[in-house]
């Protein structure tokens, strides 16, 4: 009974200091998470910072800031636009494309 | 049922002004024929396409305001489509939109006098200092 207690505790106390060992090797964003590389800046909505109420397919050049080199509509978590105004955004867009003021995405030019 | 209308749409870059002007004039005349109203005609000039449209990798664009019913846009798309020089049209309807706009500038106005008339001054003031100097400038040049 004594044996086994004895040989019980020290493995684990063994398996938990590998566990406590393991942690903070395994998650770089635990502990070190103050410190971080880069700075994030927090992305706004273009169109609430500058009161933009009406997102016009005519207006090419607003449309095209957010459309990819590909012709796709960049997604929010990039351009950081709230998701009404990316909702205008998007139909806008693809209002422009069908009158060839924005290129459809894939359309080799 | 009055609604207003935005017609837009591409004609063959190698249209002369003459021409131009004569397809939104029988255009224009058509809407009227068809009981409805032209509030506006705009040419927004040659631009290059951002694909080929046909065989063609410009044109001309022209935007037509009409207000009328769903009829009448039937009328003029048909026409559009028959009409040989036009490549492309589209139809959007803004009297919803512009609603929601007036409505959301309604809010945000009676929000503005809420805080105080300072900063609608202040940005007058602003509007005409800045105006002046350029009222300015040409006199001197």
């Amino acid at each position: 009974m004594a044996d086994e207690m004895t040989q019980q505790t020290p493995a684990a106390a063994t398996a938990g200091e590998q566990r406590q060992g393991g942690r903070p090797g395994g998650r770089p964003g635990g502990p070190g998470r103050e410190q971080r590389k880069y700075f994030r800046r927090k992305k706004v909505c273009k169109f609430c910072v500058e009161k933009i109420d009406a997102i016009d397919y005519k207006d090419y050049r607003l449309l095209s800031q957010f459309i990819a080199e590909s012709g796709k509509i960049v997604p929010r978590r990039l351009s950081g636009v709230c998701t009404p105004h990316q909702r205008r955004l998007g139909r806008a867009i693809k209002v422009a494309r069908n009158i060839a003021l924005l290129p459809f995405a894939g359309t080799t030019r | 049922m009055q609604r207003t209308y935005e017609v837009m749409f591409i004609v063959r870059p190698d249209m002369t002004d003459e021409d131009l002007e004569k397809l939104t004039s029988t255009l224009s005349t058509q809407v009227t024929n068809a009981k409805g109203t032209v509030k506006n005609v705009e040419k927004m000039g040659k631009r290059r396409l951002a694909y080929t449209v046909g065989t063609f990798s410009e044109g001309i664009y022209v935007l037509f305001v009409v207000e009328g019913s769903g009829d009448l846009v039937h009328e003029i798309e048909r026409r559009l489509r028959v009409s040989e020089p036009v490549i492309k049209f589209i139809t959007v309807r803004i009297d919803e939109e512009q609603k929601r706009l007036d409505k959301v500038k309604k809010i945000r106005d009676s929000h503005r006098r809420g805080a105080g008339t300072h900063a609608a001054a202040a940005a007058e003031a602003a509007a005409a200092a800045q105006s002046e100097p350029a009222a300015e400038a040409p006199a001197q040049a």
